[in-house]
């Protein structure tokens, strides 16, 4: 049995927020299917009301400060990402865009990432494919197939169940890339720099 | 060891009056900064090159030129010049004139640009940034070594039998900095080539410069220039003084929350924290620049950059007088003290030459083609 490390990114804004209840159920079903294939999962939740400060200042800087820089840390090592947001005019919410924006370049590639979003009716849906999917299509992630979202009313009707079986299905499919994702640890180039030999053949 | 000052010559609004000084002002100003630094016993003035408003730091051989006319020790360098956008045949010309007329006061330190646009303004493309400043460096290097130069390269015009003008003084090139925040290539070059590195260590955390000098250091010794702690580091910082640290960060205060860069942004507390930026007491500042070489090692050159964010000329010349009564003294002794003896001083003129095995007339008497006569001998 070897462990799992998930990073749970959650743009909720009010406490409680539904955005982290949803984020929180998408952890423990991905826990659970992880089990399954007798992995642990160890769970890191990056909460970015906390960071909102310091995700302005690094866009003003250019660096984070050391709290961001653990958290951005942790979604770099992470084996999957869980990323949920609740939709703002019809998109995901500016602190959640911009904490991937000072993500480092490359942080994400090939790594498996479950997006998830809330919003007050289903009619926000579709912000999961043509904002959601496109954006860590383009970080270069590899996106889960199914992508949830709960509205309001999904927290306490018949429609509960229905949120229920996407929750265990998106887990699912997440906790199978994460088993069989062979890792896409970036080279260091301090570590391994090119050697000057390829940066350049003298004229 | 060097201490110095380096500027970026930004006009800046002083957020404490909401004047912006004129351009002439500010060209007048950095002129007087140099040669205040030079009297209070600094060792280098570096100036950077922008091209685009509101700097006036565009044309650097021209302001170290005017400079160097009115002092006798300092030496002049340059951070950065911008060997990605510059022809490297005028920065050879160029720098090789200032090295005659300061009497060999001149280094440059090379960067690739502030601004995207820079590039196509000087008809480059910005992804091509690392292999133009291999390239244009590897030319540069060349023409300053050889007397005649064929060259093809990707980015400039070839040049055939083509001879830099003037030869550098003594036959021995400027001493070379290459400068870089966080560009491993940058290191790799510095490296290979023997050259120094500088780390701008000004506006971002500590880490980078720890991690671009112990790769630098690490290929210094790998291309065989002598052990990794032989290798010729520079580094910035920043620093504001008073001599009681409350009033150091009162005064100092509006101008780092309006500051280009990093204003409006963290707080100053957070970003001294974060940053090597020290606002103080001289005796503050002593302690941190001592703890620089704690995660650098011993190193050769230290610059401050003390005239930015709108600063008035009248407060930097008082910066200035306690940097250079207060600080640098201990620290040159501090750190000459900690040094082993193993570990070079940062390369002049004189230290070039005389690794050369002394002065060589390096001027290049053209012989004519159809009479095999030289100019000297047609007299």
């Amino acid at each position: 049995m070897s462990t799992r490390t998930i990073a749970v990114v959650t743009a909720g804004l009010s406490q409680p927020s539904s955005t982290r209840l949803l984020a929180d159920r998408l952890a423990e079903a991905t826990d659970r299917a992880l089990r399954l294939y007798d992995e642990r999962t160890e769970l890191v939740v990056v909460e970015l009301r906390e960071l909102a400060h310091d995700i302005t200042d690094h866009l003003l800087t250019g660096f984070p400060s050391p709290r961001l820089a653990e958290a951005l840390d942790a979604v770099a090592k992470a084996d999957g990402v869980i990323a949920v947001t609740p939709v703002f005019s019809a998109s995901y919410s500016g602190l959640f865009k911009s904490f991937f924006d000072v993500l480092e370049d490359g942080a994400l590639e090939g790594k498996p990432v479950l997006v998830a979003a809330t919003a007050g009716t289903a009619r926000h849906s579709l912000v999961l494919e043509f904002a959601m999917r496109p954006l860590f299509s383009y970080l270069r992630a590899v996106v889960v197939p199914t992508a949830v979202f709960g509205a309001t009313e999904d927290f306490g009707s018949n429609a509960a169940g229905i949120l229920s079986e996407r929750v265990e299905r998106a887990a699912r499919e997440l906790a199978g890339l994460v088993v069989s994702n062979r890792g896409s640890t970036l080279a260091d180039p301090f570590e391994n720099p090119t050697p000057f030999e390829e940066l350049f053949s003298a004229p | 060891m060097q201490f110095g000052i380096f500027t970026v010559g930004d006009v800046t609004p002083d957020p404490t009056t909401g004047r912006t000084p004129t351009e002439n002002e500010r060209i007048k100003a950095t002129i007087a900064i140099a040669k205040k630094a030079e009297e209070v016993g600094l060792d280098v003035f570096a100036t950077g090159e922008h091209h685009n408003p509101p700097f006036i730091a565009s044309a650097p051989t021209t302001t170290l030129s005017f400079i160097a006319a009115q002092t006798e020790r300092l030496v002049l360098s340059t951070a950065t010049t911008l060997i990605t956008t510059t022809d490297p045949v005028l920065i050879a010309e160029n720098y090789a004139k200032l090295q005659h007329l300061s009497d060999g006061r001149v280094d440059l330190m090379l960067g690739r640009g502030n601004t995207g646009p820079v590039y196509p303004w000087f008809g480059k493309d910005i992804r091509d940034g690392i292999p133009l400043a291999i390239e244009n460096y590897h030319l540069l290097h060349r023409l300053w070594r050889e007397d005649v130069v064929d060259w093809e390269g990707k980015y400039r015009t070839p040049l055939q039998g083509f001879t830099s003008t003037p030869r550098p003084l003594d036959g021995v090139p400027p001493f070379v900095w290459h400068g870089s925040i966080r560009s491993p290539e940058i290191a790799e070059q510095a490296a290979y080539y023997g050259d120094g590195f500088f780390a701008n260590h000004i506006f971002w955390p500590k880490e980078h410069t720890e991690r671009m000098v112990g790769l630098y250091r690490r290929r210094f010794e790998h291309y065989g220039h002598g052990s990794a702690d032989q290798a010729i580091v520079g580094l910035g910082g920043q620093v504001f003084m008073r001599k009681n640290s409350q009033d150091a960060v009162a005064e100092f205060r509006p101008y780092f929350d309006n500051a280009p860069v990093y204003g409006h942004g963290p707080s100053l507390e957070d970003f001294t924290a974060q940053t090597p930026l020290t606002v103080g007491s001289p005796q503050q500042v002593i302690e941190r620049t001592l703890g620089f070489r704690e995660y650098v090692g011993d190193y050769q050159r230290q610059l401050f950059l003390m005239d930015h964010a709108g600063l008035p000329l009248k407060t930097v010349l008082e910066q200035l007088d306690l940097l250079g009564e207060e600080v640098v003294p201990v620290l040159r002794r501090e750190f000459a003290a900690l040094r082993p003896t193993h570990v070079p001083d940062a390369p002049t003129h004189a230290s070039l030459v005389a690794a050369a095995g002394g002065p060589i007339t390096s001027t290049l008497h053209v012989t004519d083609e159809v009479t095999g006569r030289t100019a000297e001998e047609n007299r």
